[in-house]
C-alpha cells in the first residue's frame, strides 16, 4: 500500500450530503477484477449521461478539476454498501484524500486499507474549504497527515483528528495481514481458551 | 461495573488491546458470499491458508438468477464466474457453503439465522453492510470491506477501534398494520442516515421485546441505514425458542451450557450508553420514503415535502435533487403516488413472516402492476409453498421466484427500468440502486402488497379494516 504522508494538489468540491457508495460505484460494475481499473467508473452515473457522453455539469468534468487528488465532500460521505470498490474507484481515478464532515464507518475503514486518507473536519470548515476551492483560480490544497493539518486557498487552515493506529497504518503503508500473522501465538492461545469455554461454536456439522 | 450487551461481547472477543486504540478481535463467525471473490484472490496471492474453515460459512446470493437454479442460465461470463468461484473456493478451502443447487441456499443474512449459524454472544462479520441483521439474535455483527475480509480469512481476527454505544428504547406497542420495517424507518427518520455513525445500537423496551426474531432481523438489518456499525437485541426466550433444534445450533448437553452463557449477555441494570433515544411505538405509522436516503421516510398519511421550507442550503439542494430524480412535486399526498412495479424480497423483508404479511393483503385480489416475490432462501420458499402462499401470489398475477438478493441491488439483472417507480421492501432508496434512474420507495411487505393491488401507495391499516 502506498504510504500517505503529505499531498498537495487541486481539490474538487462535491457539496451534497449522503453520497452513498452506490453513487461512487454502481453495483453493476462490481464483478470486474481490480486489475481492469476502476478510475473510469468513479461516480459513473453522475459523470456520464444515460445516453452516453460526459455530463458537463458534474464537478469532475470541469477542466479546472482535471488533476484533483483531493475531494471535498458533504456529510455522511460513503454511506451504505460496504463495497471496497468505491475506494478502488477513487484511488484509481487519482484521489489520495477525501475531506468531509463525516463518513460511513465501513467506507472510512476501507479508505485506510487502500492508502486513501479520510479527513474529518467540522461542517463549517468543510463548507468554507469547498467555497474556497470553487473560487476561480483557487490555489492547491495540502493535506498533511504527519501534522494532521489541512491548508488551502484564502488562508484556509484546519487540523484534524485520526485514530493513532489508522494514522500509523497510512503513514507507513502497513499491510495488516502480515502484521497480524506475526501475532499468531497470541491468537492461538486466545482460541484455545475460547474454544474450550464456548465449545459449541467450533462444532463442525 | 454495569456493562451493556455490546460491551460484554466486545470484551469476550478482544485478543489484545494496543495503546494506540486498536483492538484485535476474534471472529466467531465469518460469512462469505458471491461478492467476496476479490478477498479469496488476495488470500491466494499471499499464499496464506484459510485459518478457520470451521468458522466460515457461505452462499451465493448477489449474482444468482431468480428465474432458474441453473448457473448456465447466467449469460454474462463475469457474473457467472462470481457464483461459480464461491463454490470453488468452498471446495478448495474446506468451508461450509450452500450452493445454488442446495435447497438451503439463500440470502446470507437469511440463512445464517435459519441454519442456527447466527448465535447470541458471537462477533460475526461479513463483506456486506447488512451483516448488522444478525444482531437480532444478540450477536455483535457488522459489515466489513474486502481488505478486512481477506484479513479475517487469513487470521480469523480483525483490528477495530471500539465503537460508541447507543440505546434506542421503544415504549408501548406497535399498532395493527405497523411492522418492524415501519419502526426502523421511523427510527432512521428521527436520528438521520448518519445518526448512528461510529455507534453500535441496542434496541430495547417493550415494543422490541414483543417482536419475533424475523421482525428483529428486519429492525437490525437497517441499522446501517442509520449509519450504525451494528444493531442488536438482547437474547431472550424468543431467541432461544427460535434457535432450538436448528442444524448448526448447539444440541444435547451443549444446549444448556450455551443458554446459560446467553442468559448472561443482556445489558446489566444501570449500563451506560453514549447516547439514548426513546420512541413511542404506538405513534409509529406505516412508512413510505420519498427521497434518495432512507432518512426521507414519512407516514403514508404525509405529503411530499417542499425544499423551500428547508433552511439549510446543503439539505435544500439535496432535497431538490431528490425530488427531480424521483419525479415528485412538493405537496403531493404520498397515498396518491402511483407505482409502476412492486418488489417483495431482500435481506430486510424476505422471511416467512414477511411473505405471510404480504399474502394476507393479496389473498383473493389481483395486482394492477408487475410484482415479483423473491423468498430469502430455498427453505423459506418451501415453507411458503407448504402454506399455499405461492398460490396466493400467483393467483393475484404476481411472479414467484427463487431465492436471492434480486431487485434490491439488481446485480443479477433483476432491475427496475429508468424512471419506473417501485414500491420495494428492500433497504436502500439510493439513486440507481435498483437500476439506473430507477425510483425506489421503501415500504413494509404489507404496504408493498397493498400498493400492488391498488396501483398506488395505500395505507394498509384502512385496507385491512375493509377486508
Amino acid at each position: 500500500m502506498e504510504p500517505f504522508i503529505r499531498v498537495t494538489a487541486a481539490a474538487a468540491p462535491l457539496n451534497l450530503p449522503n453520497i452513498d457508495t452506490d453513487q461512487i460505484i454502481p453495483a453493476r460494475f462490481l464483478w470486474r477484477p481490480r486489475a481492469t481499473g476502476y478510475g473510469g467508473l468513479l461516480f459513473h452515473d453522475l459523470r456520464f449521461l444515460p445516453e452516453g457522453g460526459e455530463d458537463a455539469e458534474f464537478v469532475l468534468n470541469e477542466p479546472r478539476y482535471a488533476g484533483a487528488k483531493i475531494l471535498v465532500a458533504g456529510r455522511n460521505f460513503g454511506c451504505g454498501s460496504s463495497r471496497e470498490q468505491a475506494v478502488w474507484a477513487l484511488a484509481d481515478y487519482g484521489f489520495r484524500a477525501v475531506i468531509a464532515p463525516s463518513f460511513g464507518d465501513i467506507f472510512y475503514n476501507n479508505c485506510c486499507q487502500q492508502g486513501v486518507l479520510p479527513v474529518v473536519l467540522a461542517e463549517v470548515e468543510v463548507t468554507a474549504l469547498a467555497a474556497a476551492v470553487a473560487a476561480p483560480g483557487a490555489a492547491q490544497v495540502t493535506v498533511d497527515l504527519e501534522r494532521q493539518s489541512v491548508t488551502g486557498p484564502g488562508n484556509f487552515a484546519a487540523s484534524f483528528d485520526i485514530a493513532a493506529f489508522r494514522r500509523r497504518q497510512l503513514l507507513e503503508g502497513l499491510d495488516d495481514v502480515a502484521l497480524t500473522l506475526a501475532l499468531i501465538e497470541a491468537i492461538e492461545s486466545f482460541e484455545t481458551v475460547y474454544d474450550r469455554e464456548l465449545p459449541w461454536i467450533s462444532a463442525l456439522h | 461495573m454495569a456493562r451493556s450487551l455490546f460491551e460484554k461481547i466486545w470484551a469476550r472477543h478482544v485478543i489484545l488491546q494496543r495503546e494506540d486504540g486498536a483492538a484485535l478481535l476474534h471472529v466467531g463467525r465469518h460469512l462469505v458470499h458471491d461478492g467476496t471473490a476479490a478477498a479469496f484472490v488476495s488470500l491466494a496471492e499471499r499464499g496464506v491458508k484459510l485459518r478457520r474453515p470451521d468458522r466460515t460459512f457461505g452462499t451465493p446470493d448477489h449474482y444468482v438468477p431468480t428465474t432458474s437454479r441453473d448457473v448456465a442460465s447466467v449469460s454474462d461470463a463475469g457474473r457467472r464466474n462470481m457464483i461459480e468461484s464461491l463454490e470453488a473456493s468452498a471446495k478448495e478451502l474446506g468451508f461450509t457453503a450452500f450452493g445454488l443447487g442446495d435447497r438451503r441456499q439463500g440470502i446470507i443474512h437469511v440463512i445464517g439465522p435459519e441454519q442456527g449459524i447466527t448465535q447470541p454472544g458471537l462477533v460475526m462479520v461479513c463483506g456486506d453492510s447488512h451483516t448488522a441483521s444478525h444482531g437480532a439474535l444478540g450477536a455483535l455483527a457488522f459489515g466489513i470491506g474486502s481488505s478486512e475480509v481477506a484479513h479475517v480469512l487469513a487470521t480469523q481476527t480483525l483490528w477495530q477501534a471500539k465503537p460508541k454505544s447507543m440505546r434506542v428504547v421503544v415504549t408501548g406497542a406497535l399498532s395493527d398494520g405497523v411492522t418492524a420495517k415501519d419502526l426502523i424507518l421511523a427510527i432512521i427518520a428521527r436520528i438521520g442516515a448518519g445518526g448512528g455513525t461510529e455507534h453500535v445500537i441496542e434496541y430495547a423496551g417493550p415494543a422490541i421485546a414483543a417482536l419475533s426474531i424475523e421482525a428483529r432481523l428486519t429492525l437490525c438489518n437497517m441499522s446501517i441505514e442509520a449509519g450504525a456499525r451494528a444493531g442488536m437485541v438482547a437474547p431472550d426466550e424468543t431467541t432461544f425458542a427460535y434457535l432450538k433444534g436448528r442444524p448448526f445450533a448447539p444440541a444435547g448437553a451443549e444446549w444448556a451450557r450455551a443458554v446459560a452463557y446467553w442468559r448472561s449477555l443482556p445489558s446489566d441494570e444501570g449500563a451506560v450508553f453514549d447516547r439514548d433515544v426513546t420512541l413511542d411505538g404506538a405513534e409509529v405509522a406505516p412508512m413510505v420514503t420519498w427521497g434518495l436516503s432512507p432518512e426521507t421516510a414519512l407516514p403514508v398519511t404525509g405529503v411530499v415535502p417542499d425544499p423551500a421550507g428547508e433552511p439549510d442550503a446543503e439539505r435544500r439542494a439535496a432535497m431538490a435533487q431528490a425530488l427531480d430524480y424521483m419525479g415528485l412535486i412538493p405537496g403531493t399526498k404520498l397515498a396518491e403516488i402511483p407505482v409502476d412495479r412492486v418488489f417483495i424480497g431482500s435481506c430486510t423483508n424476505s422471511r416467512i413472516e414477511d411473505l405471510r404479511a404480504a399474502a394476507s393483503v393479496i389473498r383473493g385480489r389481483r395486482v394492477k402492476v408487475p410484482a415479483i416475490v423473491v423468498p430469502g432462501s430455498g427453505l423459506v420458499k418451501a415453507q411458503a409453498e407448504a402454506e399455499g402462499l405461492d398460490k396466493v401470489f400467483l393467483a393475484a398475477g404476481m411472479e414467484w421466484r427463487h431465492a436471492g438478493c434480486s431487485m434490491c441491488v439488481g446485480m443479477n439483472g433483476d432491475v427496475v427500468g429508468p424512471r419506473e417507480r417501485c414500491a420495494s421492501t428492500s433497504n436502500r432508496n439510493f439513486a440507481g440502486r435498483q437500476g439506473r434512474l430507477a425510483r425506489t420507495h421503501l415500504v413494509s411487505p404489507a404496504m408493498a402488497a397493498a400498493a400492488a393491488v391498488t396501483g398506488r401507495f395505500t395505507d394498509v391499516r384502512g385496507f385491512l379494516r375493509e377486508s
